[in-house]
């Protein structure tokens, strides 16, 4: 029963991905004076490029072609390991939040390879610099969930969330830190604007979409949908943890589904204000992405210090 | 201690000296004028919003006084002088290229640590809270001193001066509960006649050197190279 | 019977130098075989043929380096298993000093890890050796000296006294310095060894003075008696500084690690392999016996020391590698951020340990010990391949390769499962140390010095942010190595390995790599035993060894939990349905196309990243971790001068420890050798004058 509803969040985790890009987009249509695209746009255009002949360069190797599949399968790991709509389900005891950052690393690792394959300059441009953004963001990231851990006193996503519910609502600085960061090293991990735009093709910027040119068909479809899931993966990790009300604590069909609209209204909300955020700012240079990633680490580091300093001391 | 086990009020002043921190760290990275203006006025709202909540939960009305008083002179009257101040002298578009930034911001986090170990001995006498708070407020301190430290304006130096007098105005509100009203009037006119005798200074430095640039002021010392 | 099965490994290791030495003496052995043994086995007569010697000869060599790789390995596990303390004493040597001989786990995990690496070496090595040319190389010179480096590793991890020790020390140490100045054509290579001869000497020393320290408390040198020795804190910590630099300096902590780069990557790939995976380890062995065993009272200040070395080399050394260019050199300088890692760790232990947790000291020590294990693993591997690519390519330098999956694909694989172990990625070896390296980060929170509490977690996003390099790193070598189109003639014209052997070492490694990424717990609890051995403390339960999970911290997975195995079968099913899935379709197979070109037409491999491109970003980012000297000139040429004909681009990266450290050093011993040269004046009768003076002074010393 357990392992059952297991299956269910993380089929259900990949199933809205898209819905959640659509909602991301109709917002920031609204908010440019655009006409926006039905909620279900993204649906269709995997649908689409599903059921495409994929065109292969005649360079690409092995690699290039398993490649897809790799990280779309790390993601839906990762995803495994996120409690969506329940905590306490076994996924989550196989893999704590190491682990998690650990299959991003992995899709990563493959998108970067997959990039360099091909032998073109776009390629390994984008290579580059998604390697060196990540870089830079996985130490802010690590940061700000060690102040949850250590809060919590364990790495178990799961586990940590029951934590946080049982204590109630207590002001803590620690908390408000790590949250910023996590939202800072969200934004440059899922590409979003002002660390790189999604929606852009120019080479001067691009990054993801660099590394990702050659592909097309399902192989295009596969890499869009675990972008998109990473994008709710790390709404998910946002809202859930610093704002876990509404999560199902005990299996029955009630609280599951009181879970589910709980969750569905955060991340409403998480994408409104992301759309806000990316109307109003700009996308910077790419070196000024360090300066952004070292404020996100810093951020990190005051969590660190008020935990042990304003919360834990001896 | 834990923060679960503190009543609401104790986890509102943690979290306000988490913020006050947190913006004595802005400061500290940023190198255009009036945004450094503008975070030490938020800094300044941070502080009356904790003279305010102190007030209203220690039932001391002249906490109130205090906190009116903060309000008009850190978030109003200073920043707004300080603002004409650079407005005048056209410096709102000058980006300080700040050496060494990362070494600055890494060594003001190691500062809350030091600061944060300097105190912790009195960690016996003393409720841990307090401890904390006051860790806080004196690596605002230590922070507003490497402001000035890292920063060529003059104007950022009277901010990192006045950031440093935050600290220590935090403290005393946190650890004292409220200061005898005289005290608090005390030190508001202190930090007025500072902010004028500022204005007064800005305005001869620049009469006599053309900048408010304080390297340039190394010209003026008397052995030739 | 243990101790036998060491022994073995020991005296093969011998017997296969003293073999290889025999290499050029096949006239000797055929007059042997005609005055002793006449109605010999036609084998034998076959193998001491004129063309088919030197081959008969190398597989022996070879094959005895094996067989001792297997007993060592066979002597690890059973004096794991029995968790036994052997002792013995050789009547070798001085005859009022006897070597005393002590097989305890600790010694036993070690011989484990030098055991696998010899397998793998000695299947690589028929392959490997083949294209050296005899003249210019002799076999013979490098099989003896092998032998002896094996069985000098081997002797320092028996050693039970501090003569024995510093003698095995030496054995490889000396041996491994003729290994590296093997390929002595070339002036940088005979100039790398004398540097890494006087680097090792430099660091015997401060052992020397370090055992010596120890010996004045105490009556003796046998370990025995040190562990005795009653050290006042300060005396402790002046011989622990002198063990950290002794061990660091061959370890090659930074900023002590100028000899490692440039030493490592100019011996054959298969001594690379050994030197950067296995000799490090013998290394960090002697620090863990120095501290742990006979030291005994850590102090926490201490772990601090080692957690700051830990945390400046792991950082230093991947931002080192990062930018080189040379595929060896890199993987030598990605040695010296690993073994930054154990440091690191091995520091938490310390912290943990005089803070009254023996349980997390216990933790924080596996977690040293299993990254050891695994850099084993994989540094072996990636020097193995990058040996392979430098047999088939003729070329080292990863902006001249590219493409090589294809012609290759076999060392393509495995080189994967290296830089995937190597960058930490989950379902890998690799992630599990540096996981339980996190965990045992993150348990700071029972410390109550503030000050290292928020120490720990600082050098923990550290250590994040080098295993986020290290990815990087890697990707840009397998990416630039083996993807792409080639950029050079020779990566065009290469083809894959021929020999069996070399394939079966790899494939030999990067199995173990994925095994013990999958079934860590089997290493984990080998590793225990060492540690209830020497920490006198094990994981806090039983549980934390069960073969799906590693739950490190508490019996239930309240805390922490891993489970490699699920998390394959997961990674399995995702992939597999999203595959059929996709697949199910024959007609949509894939349409085979040119790359695009933006529709200017050629593309050239030329137009392809190359290293310095790809560290770009990293190289601006962390511009001060280098003296960097990056010159573009540009010929112009045309009217006005204005058209630019050609860029000249030019880059030179050094390390900030030549200027800093090394060159000053190097200057001062310069400026005293002058000095001396000075009563050298080449008269004989000076000469005679100064033994005149000497034999005077001894005899008035002796009245």
């Amino acid at each position: 029963m357990n392992w059952l509803i297991a299956i269910l969040q993380t089929t259900l985790f990949v199933a809205l991905a898209p819905l959640l890009a659509g909602w991301l987009k109709r917002c920031k249509c609204y908010l440019q004076n655009r006409k926006a695209p039905s909620l279900l746009q993204p649906y269709r255009d995997l649908l689409k490029l599903v059921n495409k002949q994929p065109v292969v360069s005649e360079q690409a190797s092995w690699l290039f072609i398993k490649a897809p599949y790799i990280i779309f399968s790390a993601t839906v790991l990762a995803a495994t390991v996120v409690p969506l709509i329940a905590v306490n389900l076994p996924t989550s005891a196989s893999a704590d939040v190491i682990v998690m950052v650990g299959f991003f690393a992995f899709a990563r690792f493959f998108l970067a390879l997959a990039g360099l394959d091909i032998g073109t300059a776009f390629g390994g441009m984008g290579s580059s610099r998604e390697m060196t953004i990540s870089s830079l963001a996985e130490p802010a990231m690590l940061m700000a969930v060690f102040t949850l851990t250590m809060t919590a006193s364990t790495t178990n996503l799961s586990f940590a969330i029951s934590h946080v519910l049982e204590q109630g609502l207590v002001l803590r600085p620690s908390f408000a830190f790590a949250l910023f960061a996590l939202i800072l090293v969200a934004i440059a991990e899922t590409g979003r604007i002002p660390v790189d735009n999604p929606t852009t093709h120019l080479e001067l910027t691009m990054i993801h979409e660099a590394m990702i040119l050659e592909y097309s068909g399902r192989h295009l479809a596969l890499i869009e949908w675990a972008s998109q899931l990473k994008l709710m993966l790390y709404g998910v990790l946002i809202a859930n943890i610093f704002l876990p009300w509404g999560i199902a604590q005990t299996f029955s069909l009630h609280d599951l589904g009181y879970g589910l609209l709980a969750i569905m209204g955060k991340l409403a909300v998480l994408a409104i204000i992301l759309a806000i955020a990316e109307t109003l700012v700009a996308k910077m240079r790419l070196f000024r992405v360090q300066e952004y990633l070292g404020f996100a680490y810093l951020l990190g580091l005051l969590g660190m210090l008020s935990h042990i300093i304003l919360e834990a001391a001896r | 201690m834990n923060i679960e086990s503190q009543d609401f009020y104790t986890q509102i002043i943690l979290s306000m000296a988490a913020l006050v921190g947190l913006t004595s760290f802005l400061m500290l990275g940023q190198g255009r004028l009036l945004r450094l203006i503008f975070m030490f006025a938020v800094q300044g709202l941070l502080l009356t919003l904790t003279t305010a909540v102190a007030a209203y939960s220690l039932n001391n009305h002249h906490l109130y006084i205090s906190a009116v008083l903060t309000l008009a002179l850190k978030v109003i009257f200073i920043p707004w002088m300080l603002r004409n101040e650079v407005l005048k002298t056209n410096l709102h578009r000058d980006v300080e290229a700040l050496a060494n930034q990362t070494a600055v911001m890494l060594g003001g986090a190691s500062l809350m640590v030091f600061s944060y170990y300097v105190l912790h001995p009195i960690v016996q006498t003393t409720s841990p809270v307090m401890l904390n708070a006051l860790a806080v407020s004196l690596s605002v301190m230590l922070l507003g001193m490497l402001l000035m430290i890292s920063h060529k304006q003059a104007i950022a130096h009277v901010v990192g001066f006045m950031s440093i007098e935050n600290g220590l105005f935090f403290a005393a509100i946190v650890a004292t509960k409220g200061m005898p009203m005289v005290v608090e009037l005390g030190i508001a006119f202190d930090v007025l006649v500072a902010a004028v005798l500022f204005g007064i200074f800005f305005f001869h430095i620049r009469s006599s050197i053309d900048s408010l640039d304080v390297d340039l002021l190394n010209k003026l010392h008397e052995v030739d190279k | 019977m243990i101790l036998f099965l060491a022994y073995c490994a020991v005296l093969f290791s011998f017997a296969s130098g003293l073999l290889a030495s025999l290499s050029n003496q096949r006239q000797c052995l055929l007059a042997l075989q005609q005055r002793y043994l006449k109605n010999t086995s036609a084998f034998i007569n076959h193998c001491l043929e004129e063309h088919h010697y030197p081959h008969f000869l190398r597989q022996a060599v070879f094959i005895l380096l094996g067989l001792s790789g297997v007993f060592a390995v066979l002597a690890g596990l059973s004096v794991l298993m029995s968790g036994a303390v052997l002792t013995d004493q050789i009547g070798l040597g001085l005859p009022w000093l006897p070597w005393h001989i002590r097989f305890d786990a600790l010694s036993g995990f070690f011989f484990l890890i030098i055991g696998i690496a010899v397998v793998a070496v000695s299947l690589y090595g028929t392959g490997y050796v083949h294209h050296y040319k005899e003249k210019d190389h002799p076999f013979a010179a490098l099989g003896l000296f092998t032998g002896l480096f094996v069985m000098g590793m081997l002797l320092v991890l028996l050693a039970d006294d501090a003569f024995v020790f510093m003698i095995a020390w030496e054995l490889m140490s000396v041996a491994s310095y003729f290994l590296v100045a093997f390929q002595h054509e070339h002036a940088a290579n005979r100039r790398a060894a004398f540097l890494y001869l006087l680097m090792a000497e430099v660091g015997a020393l401060a052992i020397i003075l370090g055992f010596g320290v120890l010996a004045s408390f105490s009556d003796g040198f046998t370990f025995d008696a040190l562990r005795h020795a009653e050290l006042s804190s300060t005396w402790a910590s002046i011989a622990f500084g002198l063990a950290v630099l002794g061990f660091g300096m061959k370890a090659g902590i930074v900023p002590i690690h100028v000899w490692l780069p440039e030493a490592h990557p100019v011996a054959p790939s298969h001594i690379s392999a050994l030197m950067s995976g296995v000799m490090l380890k013998v290394a960090l062995y002697g620090l863990i016996r120095f501290c742990f065993d006979l030291l005994k009272d850590v102090q926490w200040q201490w772990g601090v020391v080692l957690l700051v070395i830990g945390t400046l080399s792991a950082l230093g050394g991947i931002l080192y590698a990062m930018m080189q260019p040379n595929l060896k050199r890199l993987l030598a300088y990605s040695s010296v951020e690993n073994i930054g890692i154990i440091f690191m760790v091995l520091g938490l232990a310390m912290i943990f340990l005089d803070n009254g947790h023996p349980e997390l000291a216990a933790l924080g020590f596996l977690a040293a010990l299993f990254h050891a294990f695994n850099h084993a693993l994989f540094k072996n591997l990636l020097f193995l391949g990058a040996g392979m690519i430098h047999q088939q390519t003729h070329e080292l330098n990863i902006d001249m390769l590219g493409g090589l999956i294809k012609k290759m694909p076999q060392t393509s694989v495995v080189f994967l499962i290296g830089c995937m172990s190597i960058s930490s990625l989950p379902l890998f070896n690799g992630f599990v140390s540096e996981w339980l390296a996190f965990q045992t980060a993150l348990q700071v929170d029972v410390l109550d010095n503030g000050v290292l509490r928020s120490l720990i977690p600082v050098s923990a996003a550290a250590l994040a942010l080098t295993a986020a390099l290290a990815a990087a790193c890697f990707v840009k070598v397998f990416g630039l190595t083996f993807l792409g189109v080639p950029r050079s003639r020779h990566s065009e014209k290469a083809h894959e390995v021929k020999d069996k052997g070399m394939l079966a070492a790899t494939y030999l490694l990067a199995g173990l790599c994925f095994l013990v990424g999958i079934f860590p717990s089997v290493i984990i609890s080998l590793i225990n035993r060492v540690s209830g051995q020497l920490l006198a403390q094990t994981l806090p339960n039983d549980n934390a060894l069960s073969w799906l999970w590693i739950t490190p911290i508490a019996s239930s997975t309240e805390q922490a939990s891993y489970s490699p195995l699920l998390v394959l079968i997961g990674a399995v099913m995702a992939g597999c349905v999203c595959y059929w899935y996709l697949r199910r379709d024959p007609e949509k197979t894939l349409r085979i196309a040119p790359t695009w070109d933006c529709g200017f037409g050629g593309l050239t491999p030329r137009m392809q990243y190359t290293s310095s491109a790809f560290t770009m970003p990293i190289r601006r980012i962390f511009a001060k971790a280098w003296i960097i000297d990056e010159h573009v000139n540009k010929d112009f040429d045309g009217a006005m001068n204005q058209e630019v004909k050609a860029v000249h681009y030019s880059l030179h990266i050094q390390d900030h420890s030549w200027p800093w450290l090394y060159q000053p050093l190097e200057r001062g011993v310069n400026k005293l050798a002058k000095q001396v040269a000075r009563i050298q004046t080449g008269n004989i009768r000076t000469y005679l004058g100064y033994s005149f003076v000497t034999l005077l002074l001894l005899l008035w010393v002796i009245s």
